[in-house]
């Protein structure tokens, strides 16, 4: 049997404006329940929805960073759906002009280039948060509602069913994180909610009856990079088994409209059956009374794509061509503008390009990796800066502290937030370096080791060595290592 | 276009949240019948080349600077709330099928 | 003449040379209520003290501003400070009961102010109480109230009109000295005319709608009742001008609309629109539109017949977006945040359709319905979107008329107040009462309806349509109209009497 994936995904990502989008409410995150609500947000009769221009700007940039066309002509429309989480019952979204649309993301599958068709990014408004008395919804009691978060502006993307894999999808979905970060739009943290993703996949299956398509399942609210790929993994699985098992359904059965809507359960590893729906939902779109469209000119379009910073793509071939990167390096370099921002920094303070991303990706992301996996987010809560490293790195550039040292020093930075230069200073770590210091005792060690001289002259070249050691054990680590072979050959010499 | 059948009443009724009682049903069917079948006199006019109007003035654009104004207290937003709980809003079991 | 009787502008003049006190035009008009109110039934909730306590806070700010210059101009930029209004209950009151004519929301008290409150509490105005109205404004008596119907005070065994009947029947019967409205497809015109007082629909856009429960967004104004024309310009002068709550709210310098009323119609285009005096209007009512007429082409107005073709279909088309967004705006009422939750429920569900079932009477359902099919997967082309198309029609025959006259006259109802429980069982038949008033929702236009005449010794409407944002010209002509005619005495009005048999009115 022979089948290929199809999956298409619709992310949901928070933007990161200072207040919601129809009221001045703060967007603020974690705070008690019911305290970031006023009548707007909480749909009291007579009140009315006014615009955050500042939303306009984050989606539209969005849209832009993901290649999109911008609509000219845009408007809000309400989606109608009874739910204890939506104050006015309806959520008001964008339906058939949405801000942006037919945009493309080129993502890297091992190494090789694959393009995501963006069917559309529109701006819509978030619901509250629901608590539930039990551990889940299904058998709760009651279900408590914090209008917090209600109102706080999301923009939706939508892919084409460009995806073939869960790992494509994962990797789709880490790319565009990187994107939306990149532009400061949103901080898509996927355990806070700020960025939330509905999987849709099914199979073409080609066997020697001819082609079939799997009923399509909606995987809902996957909130983590790995949940997404496990749980896409699982259904698809789930799919070749039950087609292997039942066939084809009987002919004339009409599929095409038929969606399932599926959960994750993280901890049993698979998908359940939310339910199965005969008819898309029936959500009653219309035009929004309260709200006029969104009318942009072509002007305001290109002001804010001017405004927009490096993207990846681009930041990734100049690391390539003016750092001499290689690809993999300034790919993953780039994976996230606040790492390619340290290494950039650093590397300029230093002057040592190839060293700092050795460093970069070799000992600060192995410290980063132990804070979770998310890197930005690691990056930007710890206390390693450009300044902070570059410090760190011209000590060992400059070998006034040996290589293992600068890891140990690293660490220690990263633990404490002290500067590289108290650390060394408390800890001893400077190299010395001095002739001077060193000419004693090379001499003393010479004087003590007649029988190893001895081999050295007759040629055993690599006792050296032996004698380099005796100097590093009598100054515990701190000679410079190079200096103390060059002393000693000379000395034999 | 025109009438409207006992079935679509009902489900409309589910579709606006509303548990309308048998007698009810009966009389919307007939009353929602006689509206429809004398809107259907729209349908008289050609409107091929009409653009719907869903906005009466001309507005564009109408938006505000992304300002935190402060929220309101926790106990005007609560005190309205027929069912209230620490802080939040409480609501029966929630149906999965919703 | 007895306070409550007199107009707004003749008190402002009273109160600004103390003459007379806000305590005592406030005590005034409570005793007017105290004697009338239990027959008339124009308020849902009377705030005797509220009101009391402000009169005196306006009489001592008028006190201490008789001192000094400062304060004698501060009276003078607020002329309404000390006067009496009554609300219509769907604007958002602080502290004070909203309902919006609904037992849904008997006992939600909004913690906010519309901005149409705000604004007519800093011009110092006096709130008396709330107003009854159909519920969530959708009926055309004041019978859909979830509470009681109001009556005319001009005959108690008929209806006030509605949706703002209260506040009509209020303003008429000196239970309030002015009163807000609210007008969707004629709610302030409509009452205005079948109590024999003056309403004004401002321009969609005009009046700020933060505060206003919504019913049919893109149709809803707030808009003033009054005696006169004058006192209509006055307090509209309170009401307009732009809110930045309000997305649709037209951002503009608000015209001086006191200094409007001088002048006359020599040379004034005045249209006829046909299609408003066919033969589905009361004879006795289009003699006394068409006596109006007269008044005006005497003055020297032209009067040229139009033509309104897409009329008919206005109100079919209304009949779909109105219930359209409303059943949009009220899907909110769901026994969550406010309003009435249904006991026992099991679960969300059921909660909600008990809790909107329970509480909403059968006019609101039946929009609901209306409007939710006419939404519905399927039917949105053919309703809602064909709708919007024949308004656009119904807005290029405003257009066209405008390119021929300045302004339109028609009567504002096709009869004058009809009878409690006459249409309230047939719907399509309370539908056709708004066939005159509806087409200027619509488009969005101004309208004004003031008093022409009596018959039956019932009040009849005269209808001023204008251009957008032409209200300055919709005054003066009504103005130059009222002080031509004189058509009614205003208060009194005849004492109501205890209706005869109830029972034997409601024939359906």
């Amino acid at each position: 049997m022979n089948y290929e994936t199809i999956i298409g995904l619709e992310v949901h990502a928070e933007l990161l404006t200072a207040s919601k989008l129809w009221c001045g409410c703060s967007t603020a995150f974690g705070n008690e329940p019911n305290t970031q609500v006023c009548p707007i947000c909480l749909g009291l009769p007579g009140t009315l929805p006014v615009l955050n221009e500042k939303a306009v700007e984050y989606a539209v940039k969005a849209g832009l960073a993901l290649g999109c066309r911008i609509a000219e002509w845009s408007r809000f429309d309400r989606k109608q759906y009874f739910y204890p989480d939506l104050p006015k019952a309806y959520q008001i979204s964008q339906y058939d002009l949405p801000l942006c649309r037919e945009g493309r993301v080129v993502i890297t599958v091992d190494g090789l280039s694959r393009e995501v068709g963006i069917l559309r990014v529109h701006l819509e408004e978030e619901a509250g948060k629901l608590v539930h008395s039990g551990e889940s919804l299904h058998g709760s009691e009651y279900s408590l509602v914090d209008y917090n978060r209600g109102g706080i502006p999301l923009i939706e993307i939508v892919t084409a069913p460009d995806l073939r894999s869960p790992e494509e999808a994962r990797i789709f979905l880490e790319r565009l994180r990187t994107v939306l970060r990149y532009i400061g739009v949103s901080d898509c943290k996927m355990e806070e909610g700020s960025l939330r993703c509905d999987a849709n996949v099914n199979l073409r299956i080609k066997d020697e009856e001819g082609e079939y398509r799997t009923p399509i399942v909606e995987i809902k609210n996957l909130n983590s990079f790995r949940a997404v790929e496990r749980a896409l993994t699982y259904e698809v699985r789930r799919q070749v088994d039950e087609f292997m098992e039942k066939g084809r359904p009987p002919a004339g059965t009409d599929l095409s409209r038929t969606k399932v809507t599926a959960g994750w359960n993280e901890a049993l590893g698979r998908t359940y059956v939310q339910r199965q729906k005969e008819l898309a939902d029936d959500y009653r779109y219309f035009p929004d009374p309260d709200l006029p469209p969104v009318v942009l000119s072509s002007e305001q379009v290109e002001k804010w794509r001017a405004e927009l910073p490096e993207l990846p793509e681009e930041k990734e071939s100049r690391f390539r061509r003016e750092y001499g990167l290689p690809a993999y390096d300034a790919a993953v370099l780039t994976a996230s503008r606040a790492v390619a921002d340290l290494f950039e920094e650093t590397a300029r303070l230093t002057g040592d390009a190839k060293m700092v991303s050795n460093w970069v990706m070799g000992e600060v992301f192995r410290l980063l990796k132990g804070a979770g996996d998310d890197l930005e987010q690691a990056l930007r809560h710890c206390s390693i800066t450009p300044a902070a490293l570059a410090e760190l790195l011209l000590f060992v550039k400059n070998e006034r502290i040996n290589a293992n040292s600068g890891k140990e020093v690293l660490e220690e930075m990263y633990r404490t937030g002290k500067a590289a230069t108290q650390i060394i200073a408390e800890k001893g770590l400077e190299q010395i370096s001095g002739r001077d210091q060193l000419a004693g005792l090379v001499a003393e060690v010479i004087a003590a080791h007649p029988g190893v001289v001895e081999d050295i002259k007759n040629g055993k070249k690599a006792a050296i060595g032996f004698l380099v050691g005796q100097v590093m054990k009598a100054t515990k680590g701190k000679a410079n290592p190079k200096l103390v072979n060059e002393l000693i050959t000379q000395s034999l010499s | 276009m025109g009438a409207i059948t006992r079935r679509q009443v009902e489900h409309v009724a589910r579709l606006a949240r509303l548990e309308l009682t048998e007698e009810e049903i009966d009389l919307f069917t007939t009353q929602l019948g006689d509206i429809l079948k004398w809107v259907d006199k729209l349908q008289e006019l050609d409107t091929t080349d009409v653009e719907p109007t869903a906005h009466t003035i001309p507005l564009r654009n109408v938006m505000r600077k992304d300002e935190v104004k402060p929220s309101w207290p926790k106990e005007e937003i609560l005190k309205n709330a027929s069912d209230e709980h620490n802080g939040f809003f409480r609501v029966p079991r929630i149906l999965e099928e919703e | 003449m007895k306070l409550c009787e007199m107009t707004a502008y003749e008190l402002s003049a009273a109160l600004a040379e103390r003459r007379v006190s806000a305590v005592e035009v406030v005590k005034a008009v409570f005793e007017r209520i105290d004697a009338w109110e239990e027959e008339l039934r124009c308020y849902i909730t009377l705030d005797r003290e509220g009101a009391l306590a402000a009169a005196r806070e306006v009489d001592a700010e008028r006190a201490k501003g008789a001192k000094g210059t400062k304060g004698a101009k501060e009276a003078n930029s607020r002329p309404l400070a000390g006067i009496p209004v009554a609300v219509k209950d769907n604007l958002s009151t602080r502290g004070l009961p909203t309902t919006c004519g609904s037992r849904h929301l008997q006992h939600y008290i909004p913690p906010y102010d519309a901005t149409v409150i705000e604004k007519i509490r800093a011009a110092g105005m006096i709130v008396i109480g709330k107003t009854n109205m159909d519920e969530f404004a959708m009926g055309s008596s004041t019978e859909t109230s979830g509470f009681y119907p109001t009556r005319n005070p001009w005959d108690t065994a008929r209806i006030p009109g509605g949706s703002s009947g209260g506040s009509a029947a209020a303003v008429a019967a000196g239970e309030a000295v002015l009163a807000l409205g609210s007008d969707t497809g004629g709610s302030i015109r409509q009452p205005a005319a079948f109590c024999g007082v003056v309403g004004l629909k401002p321009t969609y856009g005009l009046v700020s709608r933060y505060g206003l429960g919504a019913y049919g967004s893109s149709f809803d104004q707030v808009g003033p009742l009054a005696r006169d024309v004058r006192d209509t310009a006055m307090l509209l002068q309170v009401l307009a001008g732009y809110d930045p709550l309000d997305s649709t709210s037209i951002h503009r310098e608000v015209p001086d609309y006191l200094a409007a009323l001088g002048g006359d119609v020599r040379g004034l285009v005045v249209g006829l629109p046909q299609e408003y005096f066919s033969p589905g209007i009361d004879s006795g009512v289009r003699a006394a539109v068409l006596a109006a007429v007269k008044v005006l082409e005497e003055g020297g107005a032209i009067i040229k017949e139009v033509s309104l073709p897409h009329t008919e279909y206005a109100l079919a088309a209304f009949y779909l977006i109105a219930p359209s967004e409303c059943s949009s705006n009220l899907a909110r009422f769901d026994g969550i945040r406010y309003g009435y939750r249904a006991a026992g429920a099991p679960d969300t569900v059921t909660m909600f359709c008990r809790s909107r079932a329970e509480s909403f009477g059968p006019e609101v359902k039946r929009r609901i319905m209306l409007g939710t099919y006419a939404l519905s997967s399927g039917y949105y082309d053919a309703y809602y979107l064909k709708a919007q198309r024949v308004r656009t029609l119904v807005k290029q025959d405003f257009d066209k008329a405008f390119a021929e006259c300045q302004v339109l006259v028609t009567p504002t109802t096709p009869t004058t107040a009809f009878r409690l429980g006459e249409k309230i069982n047939d719907p399509l038949a309370m539908y056709m009462t708004d066939i005159c008033t509806i087409p200027v929702n619509m488009a969005a236009l101004p309208a004004i309806s003031v008093p022409c005449g009596l018959v039956g010794g019932l009040p009849v409407g005269l209808q001023l349509i204008a251009p957008v944002l032409q209200e300055e010209l919709l005054l003066r002509t009504a103005y130059y109209y009222e002080q031509a005619a004189a058509p009614l005495s205003h208060c009194p009005k005849p004492e109501p009497k205890p209706e005869p048999k109830p029972s034997s009115e409601v024939s359906k």
